[in-house]
């Protein structure tokens, strides 16, 4: 019994094991000498089970007397949070050996958030639910803050700890709502109690405080406050990070709540999605557009990104599931080649965020520079490229779920959006003669720049056939 | 010869890889291997291009020459002309080659400047081969992003503000296609064209946030898709980013965007708005009557007033749009022959236009009108070429600017006689503005300075006039060779329309007598 429990969560363990063993051998070893080596080994080691999770991985199993669901939902989530952190890793590796923030604790606490991630996405139960998220939000709270000596990074640690705390405490507060009402914690036993259409009203203040919880998570408006401030504040790789695996996983926590436990009352949470979604996307799109900073600008994109992701969503169906999950996934890549791009601006060995910096960027580099376009103009959701068909996927949802007013929205807000990346261009390709960056060097992030955007080129074939898993992912999800 | 249509389409793409990977540096010889690879694809792409022309069978009024494959999402990669796009695809081969030629001067970023070019073509020529609503938007869209550029790096002096204006106006209009086609793929479960045309949409009146929508679902996305085409067109009152865009933008972009990228929108309506909509296009075609005769007038009254010499082009493309809208929406057999035969002439004529433009501005580098006069003493090739298409722009007899012109106002007259009596009074508006930048920049005594140096044409120029003229002189004296191709198509179309039109008439009827 305990063995096939302990195998549906063997991927977990073994990360989870991995990142104890490596804590006590940095400590008692060299400190910061093993930081390089520790970040190659974890993105190794996160690639390796990101694999292992994808290829053998089939059915459904579920452990712990249902708190744990190994299914392919949570599979397609893993795998997405696995890759996307590797990438990070060590595609932030240069940056922070330049500025001297090589602490072995990094590459040990992206390991337990992914951890924590992994568990969110499988939660079956709202107490393993709140393990996972605390998990991830306080490894988190801590790597945001990592630049101990910068008064921004603290400030964004410390804003990031108070509105999350908060946000937690909505969260169990929520959850112990569902719990009296429902009495059990278990979300199987929750979409009994909350039965077909209409749900006791306990049970509904429940799912809104536990839905405001996670808003935060996702940096949904108007629970976006925070993001703006952490993204520009923390260290960049650190800010990559944020903008990716998180996102996938509260996501997916979202998703996998709102399906599992309130199946039964899609009609209620859809509207308030389809009200957060909307907000998301016009502020997304209308807050950017007075932003200098590339850092904070990423923070809006991203927060209307999360609207387009919530579209899907709140269509309430299987096929919405699926958009929201082929939507991340596309958002994520072009969110790694993206950062990869930033983390590679300097100015004299500086960091440099400003995006008036980049005047003329294209005629020093111009491979860089096309990559960076191709990624500005599928971020804009402008067809040949694959951010079109992310768009598409939730626009297509929302359509077939009668919400045709949030799709029209979502397409008027796109156009506002991309002005802001039209101006990123406007700057590489048409700005005047200013101070250089510097000459980027080969590296990582290099690679994962030209990669990332060579996917947005090429995905359009066939979007290397994550339609069909996330299809089935969706279908494990909604039954 | 199965795919010969995606080898068309992708040989300039494949060009543009060729030379984003392979070329390298930015001196002298670069530059030249680029111009030389660009001009040679796109010749080559004309010359594929002919089989095309060739295997085709006007009497077969169905897609020809398909390809099919399995795509994403349940969508088609499925390519196809009739006889209402062969000919687009022909003038957007036939055009390319010429703008590359007249881009000989360019020396920044050349490299950049020909992916660019070469990228366009394959969008544009995928705008009129897609046969799948999705692959259709991803060209019609596409299309952007190359044109933003090329009007950004190597626009002129307010090139920021016209590139941003073109890139939003444009996007804005087809965002709600996007919306309406997702509709349709929901509503007939496909997304292939030609299936498409044959379902019927609903037609019942609805009511939406309590306005009664008379032809409900049909009008609801016929004006989806009329935003779209309309801003692309362009037509009064959304026309207003065409002459901000053709100023700013480079010869060669003008010459591409007012030939081909404009046409887009009168094809969309040809392949979308009348035969998918019917209920809806005939609802509001009054509408469009007026602005086409509103736009006609007006923006030749604004022509008149430009000091500008491609401002006041882009006003009389304006203008002549104006014909082709009208035309379409006659939708009798002389109205649709002579709105795409409009298209096409106008095509060859303001395309020769702009590069009229683009000669002197070469030499002066400056596009005011008060800037030139007598230009006949120095440069007679030129003066001759420039008289040329000046009368085809006004409708000369002889020339294939005059058969559109009277086609379509032949057609309108048959269903609304007053619109097309307006209309007409736009035929002697453009004579008169025509005629009026013809005199002060050719005619008259040399009394400038600064062009008392000034060399006629080289023969590179003279080179890349001549198919041009060919082309409207052949087209004006014998216009049969484009109407027999799409005679055929377009009376196919008719007849659909008129079918489901009746249909929507007898069965509304039906229902009103339950």
């Amino acid at each position: 019994m305990i063995q096939a429990d302990l195998n549906v969560i063997l991927p977990e363990i073994v990360l989870a094991l991995y990142a104890m063993a490596a804590l006590l051998i940095a400590v008692y070893g060299g400190k910061d000498r093993f930081t390089g080596p520790l970040i190659w080994l974890t993105a190794g080691l996160m690639v390796v089970l990101a694999a292992w999770i994808g290829i053998t991985g089939e059915g459904t199993h579920v452990g712990f007397g249902g708190m744990f669901h190994d299914d392919g939902f949570s599979r397609f989530a893993k795998v997405t949070i696995l890759l996307s952190g590797a990438a990070v890793l060590v595609m932030g590796q240069d940056f922070m050996a330049k500025r001297d923030l090589m602490r072995f604790e990094y590459p040990i606490l992206v390991a337990l958030s992914v951890i924590g991630m992994m568990v969110m996405v499988s939660a079956g139960d709202l107490m393993a639910l709140y393990m996972g998220l605390e998990l991830q939000s306080l490894s988190l709270y801590v790597v945001a803050a990592m630049r101990r000596d910068s008064a921004r990074s603290t400030e964004a640690g410390l804003k990031y700890f108070v509105l999350g705390a908060l946000s937690s405490g909505l969260l169990l507060y929520g959850a112990s709502l569902t719990y009296g009402f429902a009495g059990t914690t278990l979300f199987s036993g929750i979409i009994d109690a909350a039965g077909e259409g209409q749900a006791p009203i306990g049970l509904l203040f429940g799912l809104v405080f536990v839905m405001a919880g996670l808003a935060f998570k996702v940096s949904a408006v108007p629970f976006h406050m925070w993001t703006p401030d952490v993204y520009e504040g923390a260290p960049t790789p650190v800010t990559a990070f944020f903008a990716t695996a998180p996102k996938v996983a509260a996501m997916a926590l979202l998703a996998r709540v709102l399906h599992d436990a309130f199946g039964g009352v899609s009609a209620d949470w859809g509207q308030v999605l389809a009200v957060l979604s909307l907000l998301s996307m016009f502020l997304g799109a209308v807050a950017a557009i007075g932003q200098t900073n590339i850092k904070r600008l990423m923070a809006y994109s991203s927060i209307a990104h999360m609207g387009y992701a919530l579209m899907g969503l709140a269509a309430g169906t299987v096929f919405g599931v699926q958009a929201m999950l082929v939507y991340m996934a596309i958002y994520v890549t072009m969110n790694v080649g993206t950062f990869a791009f930033i983390l590679s601006m300097e100015r004299d060995g500086q960091p440099v965020t400003e995006i008036s910096a980049l005047n003329q960027y294209a005629k020093a580099e111009p491979g860089r520079a096309l990559a960076m376009l191709v990624l500005l103009f599928s971020l804009a959701g402008v067809p040949p490229l694959v951010g079109f068909f992310g768009k598409f996927y939730v626009l297509r949802a929302a359509y077939e779920a009668g919400l045709v007013w949030l799709a029209v929205a979502g397409v008027v807000a796109s156009v506002i959006g991309a002005f802001y990346y039209l101006r990123i261009v406007y700057y590489m390709y048409f700005g005047e003669e200013g101070e250089a960056l510097d000459r980027s060097r080969a590296s990582v992030a290099g690679v994962l720049l030209m990669a990332s955007a060579a996917i947005m080129v090429v995905g359009v074939v066939n979007l290397f056939g994550i339609e069909t898993a996330a299809q089935a992912a969706a279908a494990a999800l909604v039954n | 010869m199965d795919n010969l249509l995606s080898i068309v389409t992708f040989i300039p793409a494949l060009a543009a890889l060729i030379l984003l990977v392979f070329l390298r540096g930015e001196d002298e010889a670069a530059q030249r291997n680029a111009k030389w690879v660009a001009l040679l694809a796109t010749g080559l792409t004309f010359l594929v291009s002919l089989f095309i022309l060739a295997g085709f069978d006007p009497s077969n009024t169905g897609f020809q020459m398909v390809e099919e494959r399995e795509w994403l999402l349940g969508l088609q990669y499925k390519m196809g002309v009739d006889g209402i796009s062969v000919l687009f695809v022909m003038l957007t081969t036939f055009i390319m080659p010429l703008t590359i030629a007249a881009s000989w001067n360019v020396t920044a970023r050349v490299k950049e400047y020909m992916i660019a070019f070469l990228m366009l073509e394959t969008l544009m020529l995928g705008v009129f081969m897609a046969l799948d609503l999705v692959l259709f938007y991803l060209f019609f869209e596409g299309g952007l992003i190359p044109m933003f550029l090329i009007i950004g790096i190597w626009g002129g002096k307010e090139r920021i503000y016209a590139s941003f204006k073109f890139f939003l106006y444009t996007f804005l209009g087809s965002v709600l296609m996007l919306v309406a086609m997702v509709g349709m793929y929901s509503e007939a479960g496909t997304t292939d064209i030609a299936q498409l045309l044959r379902h019927e949409f609903g037609s019942e009146t609805l009511s939406l946030l309590g306005f009664q929508i008379v032809g409900g679902m049909q009008t609801l996305m016929f004006i989806a898709f009329f935003a779209s085409f309309a801003v692309k067109m362009p037509m009064w009152p959304v026309h207003t980013w065409l002459p901000d865009a053709h100023v700013q933008a480079p010869t060669a972009g003008s010459v591409v965007l007012a030939a081909i990228l404009l046409k887009m929108g009168g094809y969309g309506f040809l392949r979308f708005s009348l035969p998918m909509f019917p209920v809806g296009a005939d609802l509001l075609t009054p509408l469009v009557f007026w602005m086409s005769a509103i736009a006609i007038v007006y923006t030749s009254l604004v022509a008149l007033a430009q000091d500008d010499m491609k401002k006041l082009i882009a006003y009389s493309s304006v203008a002549h749009m104006g014909y082709v809208t009208m035309g379409i929406f006659a939708a009798n057999q002389q109205g649709i022959d002579g709105a795409i035969f409009q298209m096409i002439s106008h095509g060859f004529i303001s395309g020769a236009l702009f590069l009229c433009v683009g000669v002197i501005y070469d030499r002066m580098h400056t596009r005011e009108i008060d800037a030139y006069g007598g230009l006949v003493n120095r440069m007679p090739a030129y003066a001759l070429i420039f008289m040329f298409f000046t009368m085809a722009n006004v409708g000369l007899p002889g020339t294939s600017g005059f058969v559109g012109e009277f086609l379509t106002l032949v057609g309108v007259f048959k269903v609304n006689t007053w619109v097309a009596l307006f209309a007409t009074s736009g035929v002697i508006l453009s004579a008169a503005y025509a005629l009026w930048l013809y005199r002060r920049v050719v005619m008259g005594d040399l009394i400038k300075e600064s062009l008392k140096t000034i060399k006629d044409m080289s023969a590179r120029e003279k080179a890349i006039f001549a198919p041009l003229v060919a082309m409207t002189l052949l087209l004006g004296v014998y216009p049969a060779l484009v109407t027999d191709i799409i005679g055929p198509s377009v009376g196919a179309l008719i007849g659909n329309y008129e079918t489901a039109l009746a249909n929507a008439a007898s069965a509304s009827q039906f229902a009103a007598s339950q």
